[in-house]
């Protein structure tokens, strides 16, 4: 017999606060994604409780449980297991270890778009990027999906093997914008 | 020499800093050549060629002269643009392009020599006696090439790049450029307003004037503390837009950190792209030189350079200043400079009838034929009509008129129109898609059509967008036109300069023109006109006119050369900031990676993932031993490695059977739940793309794996498949590569290892079979399949498990004699039993090749199936996998010919693709491909590796080495 | 160069990997019986895997969103304007099953 420890990604590490934002790991630990076939009916007969199959780009949030798309008739569910009433229609797969959350946030939206926009191509004004929305793109060829999860800030997933990358990435760049910032003053 | 109560500088804040070994002081805001003529040094470098004194010409990034070298603790910058660098305490500079001294250039020698260093010199002279073109020529020659130097240390400065998004992109922030990002801003719409400067304003500095009631500095001043205080602005300051390119989108470096001390973490650059709605480009106009006899020397600059020292930076450049231009708007600085209380001593102006009206002596119909003074301008020679006399003068400033910066408008292909009206080139209307050219960029020279453009264009863009237009007052300006006359050159004895930077003189243009090099692609290559750093901004439109007059053709006839990005120069290190170091891939770790560290494995690249080499023991000394004792290990005891590289993707769907039976050449559809079989992928063309395994995990679920490094591509192969032929069948494909921690545990003690690992006793799982199961409550995958050639199984659990489990399954192993292996190991085992790698599948091998033809099923289609069947694919003239023994080192890549054989080319035979020292035979053993391979066995055949100096001879075996029934595997 | 993925809105080139012309989409059918032995190609076949047209203007070629959505897109463009015409997902193009 043998008993196993689980050890997220990042275990250990503490945030980082620089350039007035915060860089902290996040654990949702459950992340199952959800694929439909062709013809599934994304609608209450998908079997999801309080939670519709979320539109391209869009995240579906009922308390601690998220929708969030990450493809063409797929997305990833957080914070529960698939409920056993689902669809035969979806095909189900446990991406829980695989991707490493990151959440980047403080001093309103600019500053957390500031940052990203070092390492993401991505148009991240919130005009252009609401509320609730999630996009698959890439961290500086880093397979990253974003999401402006509330106004505080983002929330980031990379690949769990990526992770020590994608914070390093991140803590450089605030490096780099607390330098610029300091002694600003002085012109 | 520095004028009290003139400049927008600090004369609160000193700042110390150093030319050419010696200290100077300045003011904050002044760059180093407004601090350098403040401190009355005029001498600022060495010409290109013919190393002849020069001084600043310029006040902007146009700069053709002054170029230094910035020297950091650890950094040294070349070709640095004296007139854009910024001065900071501590700032080091040094001029460049000079042996011994600036004052006392050793190379000015080859100014004496200039009738043998014209045009195209190198393809008519150093020719003989041939041999010395090697020896001394050709190094005397780069030793005297070149501007700056390079440090020849790695650059380890902090650049950045990134990404920024607008609705309206505004370049330039002179008078149209901030009327157009005021519209914008007003109207809600989110604006970048980009300038070169640190300071906004534009021509608006040094020229003064006024905006509706109030000095143009208030107007300024107003405007960009409204813009400023507009949360959906931003400006971008010491910001060069460089480049326009598909679809929006922009170039841009930003100088971040060149002006300040450096500090750690600064950038010193970031190099933006910028993807804008819509564009207005208001870069406004440089002004042109003219080539007159020794026009070059310092203290020659253009007037408006001349005025922007007096206005911004409070620099007269001279004591006693004149003028030689042919239009009314360069008088200003005559007045500017008389008003300063700064004497001008004469305007030269060609045109006969002008007003002569001025608070100095003016010369109309006069022109500049030569000029005086090595070191520094001392005086200036004039023709008036018959008459010929000299000005004593130590700077003249000079204006042939200006030239539109619409360099922009032409980087997608376009070229600018040739308006004679303006004697310049204008740019052609939406040469770049959304981008619209206003003010001096469009050759609309007053401040009110500045006004008028920057306001009208940021309307139109608005619209086109969508956008509600807020109205914005229109203030009143100088409106007055453009009166000039075109004046390129001036004949006369000496050399008369077009381009500064790459010393091509009127000369070199003509010569051009009478050696047939007429077009003016074909001019600007043999001259080398507009091929230096300023990128023959100061010299295309007059070289143009040169060359038309010795052609005998009119300029719009003539062309122009085109124009592409960078605008600017821009350093190497900001184009690929954040690709250096770490920065230039991720890195990916195994959950098992510090446990392997720990034990002081020696860690691989393998892709981008981390890989342990191999587990040195105590009193082990080469790599070699410690591989021997691992690959003994794993076949007399147990071993256990990390193999959760291998990419994994999970296939499910009432279809997915199908799918599979599809993009594998063999049939997996009849694989029953729970059982693993070995696929082989090819790709359309035939060949093989991978191999690995596909489990059936449940009716409708299976489990491939791939190798490592093709995980990607067939991820991406697998999408295509299916999106492009079967998007309607019920099948869904996605990776678990990083989901699951996976390790092999592979020897005779393999199975009791597992069995006091499981919750419940392992049972009978057969050879090629997977079973679910689970590890302290935890779930887990179960695989009965071997890469080693003994019996072995690999462990499947979440990620999260993975460390624990690697330590928990090493500390087993190692009571039982066993332990870890790495790659190293791992690869030997393979080769002993011919199990392939993508140094088999290399892309070159088919199915037949491998030896798998009969992997690729008849009874169905698949991917590569048609291509497959090619007779090239098959039969005794293909190479085919072998293996190889022998007694003495071999090398992978070595090539096979037969012994009595020359080693040439058209004799060989195949190549050796992996090789290995086998503890387990002995021996050393390869794999490779030998021509018709398969009826070869037992020949011997001859190994040679000229870079290693290898020549062996080898035995022509079957690829199975060890175990050839498969007995140990199959338990 | 930006794409705009039907899925994920206008994005930076960087996020696409590109494969080919269009014609990869138009697989032939298998030419021979399933246990014929080894022929040349089929004039079909060889087209589909070796000619290709290198037209200056309008082409449609194959992008993959690899950075992105995962999605195959079929985009058309101009070479010589550099124009982008249209991008449509490749899975909702009718037919095409094997």
């Amino acid at each position: 017999m043998a008993e196993l420890i689980a050890k997220s990604p990042l275990e250990g590490q503490a945030p980082l606060t620089r350039a007035g934002l915060t860089l902290s790991m996040v654990a949702p630990r459950s992340i199952w994604s959800l694929a439909l076939y062709p013809g599934a009916d994304p609608g209450p007969a998908l079997g999801l409780p309080g939670l519709r199959f979320p539109a391209p780009g869009e995240s579906v949030t009922e308390g601690d449980v998220s929708l969030i798309w990450t493809g063409r008739e797929q997305a990833f569910l957080l914070g529960m297991a698939p409920p056993a009433g689902l669809s035969a229609q979806v095909a189900v797969t446990d991406q829980s270890g695989a991707w490493a959350g990151l959440r980047l946030a403080g001093r309103g939206e600019e500053g957390a778009e500031a940052a990203l926009s070092r390492l993401v191509p991505l148009d991240l004004r919130l005009r252009a990027f609401p509320l609730g929305r999630v996009a698959r793109t890439a961290l500086n060829h880093i397979n990253a999906i974003v999401w402006r999860r509330d106004e505080a800030g983002f929330t980031l997933f990379v690949p769990r093997s990526m992770a020590f990358s994608a914070w390093h990435e991140i803590a450089v760049v605030l490096d780099r914008l607390a330098a610029r910032e300091s002694g600003r003053g002085r012109g | 020499m520095r004028i009290e109560g003139k400049g927008i500088i600090d004369r609160t804040r000193e700042v110390k800093f150093r030319f050419d070994g010696r200290d100077y002081s300045g003011f904050r805001g002044d760059t180093l050549a407004s601090a350098l003529l403040a401190n009355g040094v005029r001498l600022m470098g060495r010409s290109f060629k013919y190393h002849r004194p020069r001084g600043v010409l310029s006040a902007g990034s146009e700069e053709p002269n002054a170029l230094v070298e910035v020297l950091g603790k650890t950094i040294r910058t070349p070709n640095t643009r004296a007139t854009m660098q910024e001065i900071f305490e501590g700032l080091d500079t040094r001029s460049q392009n000079r042996i011994g001294s600036l004052r006392h250039d050793l190379l000015a020698v080859n100014d004496l020599f200039s009738r043998f260093l014209s045009a195209g010199f190198y393809y008519k002279t150093f020719m003989w006696p041939r041999h010395f073109w090697e020896g001394l020529y050709e190094p005397l020659i780069r030793r005297a090439a070149g501007l700056g130097s390079l440090a020849q240390v790695h650059d380890e400065g902090v650049y950045e790049k990134a990404w920024a998004h607008c609705d309206l992109l505004v370049i330039g922030a002179g008078p149209a450029g901030l009327m157009a990002a005021l519209v914008a801003a007003r109207s809600g719409a989110d604006v970048i307003l980009a300038e070169e400067q640190p300071i906004l304003g534009g021509r608006l500095i040094g020229d003064g004037g006024v905006i509706g009631a109030e000095p143009a500095a208030l107007w300024l001043a107003g405007v960009e503390a409204e813009l400023r205080a507009h949360p959906n602005v931003r400006i971008m300051t010491r910001t060069t837009v460089t480049g326009a390119y598909d679809n929006g989108t922009y170039g841009a470096l930003e100088r971040v950190g060149l002006h300040r001390s450096p500090r750690p973490s600064l950038p010193r650059e970031c190099f933006w792209r910028i993807v804008a709605g819509r564009t207005v480009l208001a870069s406004g106009a440089h002004e042109r030189h003219i080539a007159f006899p020794m026009n070059d020397r310092p203290g020659i600059m253009l007037a408006s350079a001349v005025r922007t020292y007096l206005n911004r930076f409070g620099v007269a450049p001279g004591k006693r200043v004149t003028l030689f231009a042919a239009n009314d708007q360069a008088r200003q600085t005559a007045r500017d400079l008389m008003a300063a209380g700064v004497q001008v001593a004469a305007i030269i102006d060609p045109r006969q009838d002008v007003s002569v009206v001025e608070d100095c002596p003016v010369h109309s119909g006069a022109e500049v034929i030569d000029t005086k003074g090595r070191h520094a301008l001392r005086a200036i020679t004039v023709r008036k009509g018959a008459e010929v006399f000299d000005i004593e003068t130590d700077c003249l400033a000079v204006s042939g008129g200006w030239n539109p910066a619409l360099h922009l408008t032409c980087h997608m292909n376009s070229r600018p129109r040739w308006s004679d009206e303006l004697a310049a080139f204008v740019p052609v209307a939406d040469a770049v898609p959304g981008l619209e050219a206003v003010g001096a960029a469009n050759g609309d020279f007053s401040t009110h059509a500045a006004l008028l453009g920057g306001k009208a264009a940021a309307g139109a863009a608005l619209l086109a967008l969508g956008h509600k237009v807020a109205p914005v007052a229109l203030p009143a300006a100088e409106d007055a036109p453009y009166t000039h006359r075109a004046i390129w050159a001036v004949a006369g004895e000496g050399r008369a300069w077009l381009d500064l930077a790459n010393d091509v003189t009127l000369k070199d243009v003509q010569q051009s023109a009478r050696e047939n090099f007429a077009s003016v692609e074909h001019m600007k290559r043999y001259t080398t006109q507009g091929m230096a750093p300023d990128q023959g901004k100061n010299s295309n439109v007059a070289a143009l006119a040169v060359l038309a007059d010795a052609t005998g053709r009119g300029i719009a006839e003539t062309g122009t050369t085109t124009f592409r990005p960078p605008y600017v120069p821009v350093s190497i290190a900001a184009m690929g900031a954040g690709g250096r170091g770490k920065g230039f891939a991720p890195e990916r770790f195994m959950t098992s990676d510090q446990a392997s560290r720990d034990r002081l494995a020696p860690m691989i690249e393998a892709g981008l993932w981390y890989r342990p080499a191999y587990f040195p023991k105590p009193g082990e000394t080469t790599w070699r031993e410690a591989c021997d004792r691992e690959v003994l290990m794993v076949r007399n005891a147990v071993g256990v490695c990390d193999v959760s590289t291998l990419g994994k993707i999970d296939v499910q769907g009432p279809d997915a059977g199908r799918f599979l039976d599809l993009v594998y050449a063999n049939t997996i559809s009849t694989l029953a739940p729970g059982k693993v079989r070995y696929g082989l992928m090819l790709r359309e063309d035939g060949l093989v793309m991978d191999d690995g395994t596909a489990a059936r995990l449940g009716q409708d679920h299976y489990l491939l794996t791939t190798t490592t490094a093709a995980a990607g591509q067939v991820m991406r192969h697998l999408d295509f498949v299916h999106q492009a032929f079967c998007a309607d069948w019920k099948v869904r494909v996605i990776s678990v590569t990083e989901g699951f921690a996976q390790f092999a545990v592979a020897g005779p003690k393999a199975r009791a290892l597992i069995d006091t690992m499981l919750d419940a006793p392992l049972g009978d799982l057969p050879f090629m079979g997977v079973v679910q199961t689970a590890i302290g409550g935890v779930q887990a995958r179960l695989f009965r399949i071997s890469f080693s050639g003994e019996e072995g199984y690999e462990i499947a659990v979440p990620v999260d498990y993975g460390e624990a489990l690697f330590r928990d399954l090493l500390a087993r192993a190692e009571t039982m004699g066993g332990g870890p292996y790495g790659v190293e190991a791992l690869n030997v085992l393979r080769i002993e039993k011919g199990f392939l790698t993508h140094a088999e599948l290399d892309g070159r091998a088919s199915a037949d090749d491998l030896g798998l033809g009969a992997m690729v099923s008849t009874k169905k289609d698949c991917i590569g199936r048609a291509a497959s069947r090619r007779p090239g694919l098959h039969g005794p003239a293909r190479e085919q996998l072998v293996g190889l023994k022998a007694m003495a080192e071999i090398s992978a890549g070595a090539h096979l010919f037969r012994p009595a054989d020359a080693v040439e080319r058209v004799n060989d035979q195949g190549h050796v693709t992996s090789v290995c020292w086998s503890p387990v035979l002995d021996l050393w053993l390869g794999l490779g491909f030998l021509q018709n391979g398969r009826a070869r066995y037992g020949e011997k055949i001859r190994l040679v590796d000229h870079l290693r100096g290898i020549d062996v001879e080898c035995e022509v075996t079957h690829p199975v080495f060890f175990d050839p029934d498969g007995g140990r595997m199959r338990g | 160069m930006r794409l705009t993925c039907p899925l994920c809105g206008p994005r930076d080139r960087r996020e696409f990997t590109y494969l080919g012309a269009e014609d990869y989409l138009h697989r032939p059918a298998p030419d021979a019986p399933r246990d014929a032995p080894p022929d040349a190609l089929s004039e079909a076949w060889d087209s589909y895997l070796h000619l290709r047209d290198n037209p200056a203007g309008p082409t449609r070629d194959l992008w993959y969103h690899e950075q992105g959505c995962a999605a195959w897109l079929l985009v058309s463009r101009n070479t010589i304007t550099h124009e982008i015409t249209g991008v449509e997902l490749v899975a909702n193009r009718k037919g095409g099953a094997a």
